[in-house]
């Protein structure tokens, strides 16, 4: 469907740098990467809004890489939702139907029907700058859609809203998908936003693609220290892998060894996700392998839940609830074990 | 907490001085205050009445019967419907050349665009008597685009030519400027939703960038109007016939005196007045 090979785009200090990337028919693709990846000028390639210097854009198998953007038939929706502030919520909706030239019928049954998706009859006379963040959102998603593209576009849509109306255009925007099935690329910096939406999360920075993937792939079998790092995965250790036979392995690193599962190739980096390590007092220690026995050294609150580092005296950082937490009667200075599974460790080669 | 063997008497004294140096802290703030804008208010004021006091004086001097004689006078109303009209014809050629640079200075980057942004000023810093010499090496007959434009039939020197030029000239910075700034306020993701959504780059600016920034651009066009209708220096150079008011007034100061020069210098002010109240009307809706 979309098919973007090493897209190469110069623009000021910024350079987008072969950017590789497939999107299937009807997929919800979420870009994630930190402010400043190149996430909204790869979306403004797709839109045709900058020119590439090298590469090539695909759009159902037909090379749009030189064609501009009143041709590609691909929406795009904006953070701050770009509604023309000089037309109604009615005009700016009619806007693309009418830059196409469809006829009258047509357009009306088009207009119609986004109008009942998104509920946003008793809007259509307002003023764009009336309307609240949900609402303007809406319209915005309306207006792009009204026009059935072939590709949506979208950038940073939630981050401009509260968290009550975010929760709630994120199941608008899953359920829209599910309805219309249209293709979707959806970019943010929020991780979560990119797990909740996406069929498969592309991970990007340093105008690069760093890994594709489901968000299972990504949450867990990372392939560089900046998935790991963007996908919060808080234990990462630098050392190396060897076979200890019988279907597990051992990874070394400074003073600090544990098993892996042999599944893992080769690599020098091993990440563990902080809410698989268990953390359990220290006169009840099991008898699994991974056991640590160390000290808190920091605890970081976040709400419902807390991260809690414990030097072994490497740093292993778990995962609690806000119940162990109170539970156990964690402070930093105590003493606790820490375990995890062999098969919880993924090694990857930086 | 004070300790209570201190007793309420300590307290209270600890209280009032305190109290006493936060006053006296206040008043002297309030008097520096009063001092500062006192100041600042006489020397405002000054420049204030410097600029209402003649204005005014020679309005309210003026008998309403002799502003009416006036303008029935053919010589006057003749050479203010002139000047109306040549400061018009000036801003609709402005606009025509001047909306595209500006939208280009606003939308794009380029090299050298620091460099066009001053040339354009420049007709504001060149003394109007230099710039209309300056327009005359160019459009007079004996130079090329003088020439030119003689082949069509239209002369500059002593004509509505020669006037509309001059006041183009002094005067299209003020146009480009606001169209320019009215241009940049356009946030660009607008253009490129409307792109997108299937407009060609001529429609988005028709339907998009210019419509935002219509206001700017009435700005300066009246802006632009205002400015070259009260144009003297440049034109008195190309074309002191046919005699435009300004040039009208400095004729009749010159040959009958103050008196005669009066009246028409009243009927200049009130026009510009006019017009500059309805600038700051739009202007003023603009920034709500």
């Amino acid at each position: 469907m979309i098919s973007i090979r090493n897209l190469y785009v110069e623009l000021g200090d910024f350079t987008l740098k072969d950017a590789s990337l497939d999107v299937k028919d009807g997929e919800y693709m979420v870009v994630v990467g930190p402010s400043g990846a190149g996430k909204t000028v790869l979306l403004e390639s797709i839109a045709g809004l900058y020119s590439p210097e090298r590469g090539e854009i695909r759009l159902r198998g037909r090379d749009v890489t030189r064609l501009s953007p009143e041709r590609r038939h691909v929406s795009i929706v904006y953070q701050d939702h770009a509604l023309f502030p000089h037309l109604c919520v009615r005009d700016n909706i009619l806007f693309g139907l009418r830059m196409r030239k469809i006829d009258e019928k047509e357009c009306s049954e088009a207009f119609s029907r986004v109008v009942e998706l998104f509920s946003i009859r008793s809007l259509l006379d307002r003023d764009p700058q009336t309307l609240s963040g949900g609402e303007q959102q809406k319209v915005a998603l309306a207006r792009a859609l009204c026009v059935s593209p072939d590709v949506l576009l979208l950038d940073e849509p939630l981050s401009s809203l509260d968290p009550k109306t975010r929760e709630e255009i994120e199941a608008e925007l899953h359920h829209l998908h599910r309805e219309l099935d249209v293709t979707t690329l959806h970019v943010t910096h929020n991780f979560e936003e990119a797990v909740a939406l996406g069929d498969r999360i592309a991970v990007i920075g340093e105008g690069e693609v760093k890994q594709v993937g489901t968000p299972e792939d990504i949450f867990r079998k990372p392939n560089s220290e900046f998935v790991a790092e963007f996908a919060m995965s808080r234990n990462l250790f630098i050392g190396e892998l060897s076979n200890t036979g019988i279907g597990q392995c051992d990874f070394q690193s400074g003073d600090l060894h544990f098993s892996v599962d042999s599944g893992n190739g080769p690599g020098n980096r091993a990440v563990i996700r902080p809410e698989d390590v268990m953390l359990v007092s220290r006169d009840a220690i099991p008898s699994r392998t991974n056991t640590f026995t160390g000290e808190i050294v920091r605890i970081a609150d976040r709400g419902s839940t807390l991260y809690i580092d414990v030097s072994v005296p490497s740093v292993i950082t778990a995962l609690v609830t806000r119940h162990t937490y109170r539970e156990m009667e964690l402070k930093t200075g105590m003493r606790v074990s820490v375990c995890f599974d062999a098969s919880s460790v993924h090694v990857f080669q930086e | 907490m004070i300790p209570k063997k201190h007793g309420p008497i300590s307290r209270a004294t600890f209280l009032s001085s305190d109290k006493l140096i936060a006053n006296g802290i206040r008043c002297l703030r309030l008097l520096t205050n009063v001092w500062f804008r006192g100041l600042f208010l006489i020397l405002g004021g000054l420049i204030l009445l410097f600029i209402i006091v003649p204005v005014a004086k020679m309005i309210f001097a003026s008998s309403p019967a002799i502003l009416i004689d006036s303008l029935r006078d053919s010589e006057i109303t003749s050479s203010i419907i002139l000047t109306l009209y040549a400061a018009f014809l000036a801003t609709v050629i402005g606009f025509l050349l001047g909306v595209p640079l500006a939208y280009l200075l606003a939308k794009t980057q380029f090299p050298g665009k620091r460099l066009i942004e001053g040339i354009i000023d420049l007709p504001l810093v060149i003394p109007h008597s230099a710039a209309g010499i300056a327009l005359l090496f160019v459009f007079g007959r004996h130079y090329f685009v003088g020439q030119a434009f003689d082949g069509i039939g239209v002369r500059f020197l002593d004509s509505l030519a020669g006037i509309v030029i001059a006041m183009l000239f002094v005067s299209v910075p003020f146009l480009i400027d606001s169209a320019k700034e009215g241009f940049q306020k356009v946030d660009p993701r607008l253009e490129k939703v409307a792109r997108t959504l299937g407009a060609t780059p001529w429609r988005t600016f028709a339907r998009i960038s210019f419509p935002l920034a219509r206001r700017s651009i009435t700005a300066g066009c009246i802006l632009m109007w205002a400015r070259g209708m009260s144009e003297f220096g440049a034109v008195i150079i190309i074309a002191y016939h046919p005699m435009i008011a300004p040039v009208l007034v400095y004729e009749k100061f010159e040959t009958y005196g103050l008196d005669h020069a009066r009246p028409i210098a009243v009927i200049l002010i009130l026009i510009s007045l006019f017009v500059f109240v309805v600038l700051r009307l739009l202007l003023y809706r603009r920034e709500r």
